[in-house]
């Protein structure tokens, strides 16, 4: 092989093996993305079905319920236009609270009830996470024009 | 007075950190050898006034001088001194000043440990670290003054983030600082070796040692980061993938690459541009990261400012040292020269096909870390990317790196044979790939994942083993093993040491993956639940009053096959200040086990919902990374690095300017 050759070949494997890694790489990123949607986003239906993604709002004040084994819950994620009622199984976040700002990951079941996976809750009192905040804004916004009923009926 | 005092230090620091930057530059640009000169005194001058101000605000913070906003801000008068101390790195503005002490720090060490480099080539390093702190200087006097004050004083502090509120905190940022701003002295012998147009193997030789030893700080640092999270957070996960874990990960994966390029320059004289670029990589990162953690892009417990100014700024500055640092190697790269030619086959190109993929899984880290923000910038949605990406990408990247690393010591420099090398190495093959398909079967449970990560780690330490056999062997040590085992250097052993931790660490993370059991569940009084083998007793909770907080505290009585364990007590803590609650999880620690208990939430009865783990060998992870650290160090005290100074002075004895002796 002349030198000229084996620099062919040696440029062709290095392409070949960037070619495959960026093909595992974009492959795995376009799988995992989670999106983002807010409770009006939901509660109309706008959301990937059969898939997770993340909601986020304020949880409605009084909304919490404990089932007898101590374990689920059910709260309502509100961004005060829309309501989605949410079903989470496990142990909730020190700083998951009535009233105070709440993301979670999850997938909408049919009957428009939410399954969360994964309640995230973090960072301090007065903290908002930027989600949720955004959710609210959002509706904020909208709600001048619509009318805002409740699409979804929790129990 | 005292934080004017502090404040005014900083000032007189900027104006020194001007001269320092510009003069020594200067001075070898032209060869004036009194301008280069300026370079060490103003390091140490600026060390002291740096070393005054951080002084001031420790002085402020143990005194309770509410009238500082900073201090106010971060501390309270029930907080106990040391965690007042630890506060002053607790928000954003004090942890720029640690990140500028640090980097004084490092600066006085150059200055003392570099008698030995040519005086042009200290002139320039000294003078680059001295325009990187004139960015920090500038950064904290125009838009974070820690010193600014309060008028009126409060009367009492908003107190520490009760997260922070934690051994942890007293000691991992600062870890993790010296590890993210030692890679701006391997950046400053970059550049420094770009504005000379000198580049040789002496170069490699002497930048060596200062990234090694940045890397065994960013090691401890990320390591400890990982276990404060794990016991702190109080759901047991060591690693989440988290962007702000991320911004110390990229800069740690540079480093490593950087570390193993070195070694070629250093010894071939090879890969020459290529570490050079690497340097620049790293430092890069690390602004980075401390940009991602600091600047309120992030959302986290890390995140403090949200002042738009200073996310601006901090930008133009990155911009600057990134952008700027190219263009100059652009420009003065091809000067440096790539070094000698090498067969595909040969040590340096498994090191070669080992960074490739370091700086691919980096890559790879940095897509999934800064795509979310862009896309949120460009106002297209908001996402995240979940951890299954980043495990998904690591584990093909990692594999074929850690195969590499097993065959690579053994290879020879230039040129080697395949199928001698796998002639060499079929024993090791072969005994690791038994007990990676035996092993998993022995201990209850076999799924590929966790054959193939035993595989990787049995294939380090046997391929070591006969790496090693084969080395004393042939070493000609007088006085039977002993003197054998002398003969090879520590250099080598280092690398050994490092590469053993890197195994450990694997068999850690793969046991933890592979059989960690959890439960949550709810107990009553006097209820057992099983786990792992292991009976928990829960005899309910008292409360117990801590100096700032409240607790109620659990008592969890363990015991296997009837014999009593331990008593594990988890607390739930309420911090008066900011009426925070807290989960304190027991952890029970254990050389093959941790056992792990978490309180949930208060129901009826006295009753709790509690979460119970079990973590085979999970402390394996952390102890892989404080071995690999302390192979770096090992590997530091390699006479090498020392007797080559000391060659160096003596092939040029003539100059007056490299005639001290070492102090080293």
């Amino acid at each position: 092989m002349t030198p000229r050759k084996k620099r062919f070949l040696l440029i062709g494997l290095g392409l070949g093996a960037l070619a495959v890694a960026s093909a595992l790489v974009l492959n795995a990123f376009q799988s995992n993305l989670v999106f983002f949607y807010t409770p009006t986003q939901a509660a109309n239906g706008d959301v990937p079905q059969g898939h997770s993604f993340r909601i986020g709002g304020m949880v409605e004040a009084g909304s919490l319920t404990r089932e007898g084994d101590g374990l689920t819950v059910h709260f309502i994620v509100t961004d005060m236009a829309k309501r989605v009622p949410v079903t989470f199984k496990g142990i909730l976040p020190d700083l998951f609270k009535e009233g105070k700002g709440v993301v979670a990951q999850g997938q909408l079941r049919a009957d428009g009830a939410f399954l969360a996976s994964e309640v995230l809750a973090k960072h301090d009192e007065n903290y908002m996470p930027p989600e949720a905040a955004d959710a609210l804004a959002k509706a904020k916004t909208a709600g001048a024009q619509s009318s805002g009923t409740l699409v979804v009926n929790p129990r | 007075m005292i934080p004017e005092i502090g404040h005014y230090a900083l000032i007189l620091a900027l104006c020194v950190a001007v001269v320092q930057g510009t003069l020594p530059i200067y001075g070898a640009a032209v060869g004036n050898s009194s301008l280069m000169a300026v370079a060490k005194p103003a390091a140490r001058g600026q060390f002291l006034l740096v070393l005054l101000s951080f002084g001031c605000l420790a002085y402020a913070f143990a005194e309770k001088d509410f009238s500082v906003l900073y201090v106010a801000a971060t501390s309270n008068s029930q907080l106990p001194l040391h965690y007042r101390l630890a506060a002053i790195w607790g928000a954003h503005e004090g942890s720029l000043l640690l990140w500028m002490f640090i980097l004084s720090i490092w600066m006085v060490a150059v200055s003392f440990f570099s008698t030995h480099l040519p005086e042009a080539m200290r002139a320039r390093i000294l003078g680059v670290m001295g325009l990187v702190s004139v960015g920090f200087l500038l950064f904290m006097l125009t838009v974070s003054n820690p010193f600014e004050r309060l008028i009126p004083a409060a009367l009492d502090g908003r107190d520490l983030n009760p997260l922070l509120q934690d051994p942890g905190m007293v000691i991992h940022p600062p870890m993790l600082y010296m590890g993210y701003v030692g890679f701006s002295v391997a950046f400053s012998f970059a550049i420094a070796a770009l504005l000379g147009g000198t580049l040789d193997a002496a170069w490699a030789r002497w930048s060596r040692p200062w990234t090694t030893v940045a890397w065994c700080f960013m090691t401890v640092g990320v390591a400890m980061g990982s276990g404060w999270a794990y016991y702190e957070l109080g759901w047991g996960g060591w690693w989440f993938w988290d962007p702000v874990e991320n911004a110390s990960f990229m800069p740690w994966l540079a480093g490593t690459a950087l570390m193993h390029s070195l070694a070629v320059t250093d010894k071939r004289g090879g890969f020459k541009a290529w570490s050079v670029l690497l340097a620049i990589m790293a430092f890069s990162l690390s602004l980075l990261g401390t940009f991602l953690v600091r600047s309120g892009v992030l959302t986290s417990v890390h995140a403090f400012a949200t002042d738009p100014k200073r996310g601006l700024f901090i930008l133009v500055f990155l911009a600057v040292v990134i952008g700027g640092s190219l263009v100059l190697y652009a420009w003065r790269a091809p000067r440096v020269g790539l070094g000698g030619g090498f067969a595909m086959i040969s040590r340096e190109g498994m090191l070669l096909a080992n960074n490739v993929l370091l700086v691919a899984a980096l890559g790879s880290v940095l897509l999934g870390t800064l795509y979310p923000l862009f896309l949120d910038a460009l106002d297209l949605g908001k996402i995240s990317v979940g951890p299954p990406y980043f495990d998904t990408v690591f584990l093909p990247l990692m594999t074929p790196a850690i195969f590499l690393m097993g065959i690579g010591p053994l290879a020879q420099w230039k040129k080697a044979s395949l199928p001698a090398l796998a002639m060499r190495l079929r024993w090791a093959f072969g005994v690791s790939l038994a007990t990676a398909l035996v092993l998993p079967w022995v201990l209850g449970q076999w799924t590929p994942l966790i054959s193939l990560g035993l595989l990787m780690a049995f294939w380090i330490l046997t391929t070591i083993l006969v790496d090693l056999r084969e080395r004393l062997l042939q070493a000609e040590g007088g006085g039977g093993m002993g003197g054998r085992v002398a003969t090879l250097p520590r250099a080598y052993w280092g690398m050994v040491v490092a590469h053993c931790g890197v195994a450990l660490f694997i068999v850690g993370v793969t046991m933890v993956k592979g059989f960690e059991v959890e439960q949550d569940l709810r107990m009553n009084v006097g209820e057992t639940a099983m786990l792992g083998g292991y009976t928990f007793h829960f005899d309910g909770t008292q409360q117990v009053n801590g100096p700032n907080y409240v607790a109620a505290r659990g008592t969890f009585r363990v015991t296997q096959d009837g014999r009593d364990v331990t008593v594990m007590y988890p607390e739930k803590r309420r911090y008066f200040v900011q009426n925070q609650t807290m989960t304190e999880a027991a952890i029970s620690p254990g050389l093959l086990r941790d056992l792990y208990v978490s309180l949930g939430e208060p129901l009826e009865g006295g009753a709790w919902s509690v979460r119970l783990y079990h973590k085979p060998f999970i402390d394996w992870i952390w102890g892989g990374c404080l071995v690999m650290a302390s192979g770096g160090v090992l590997a530091v005290s390699d006479r090498r690095y020392r007797l080559a100074w000391r060659r160096k002075e003596a092939a040029v004895p003539a100059t007056a300017q490299i005639a001290r002796p070492t102090v080293s």
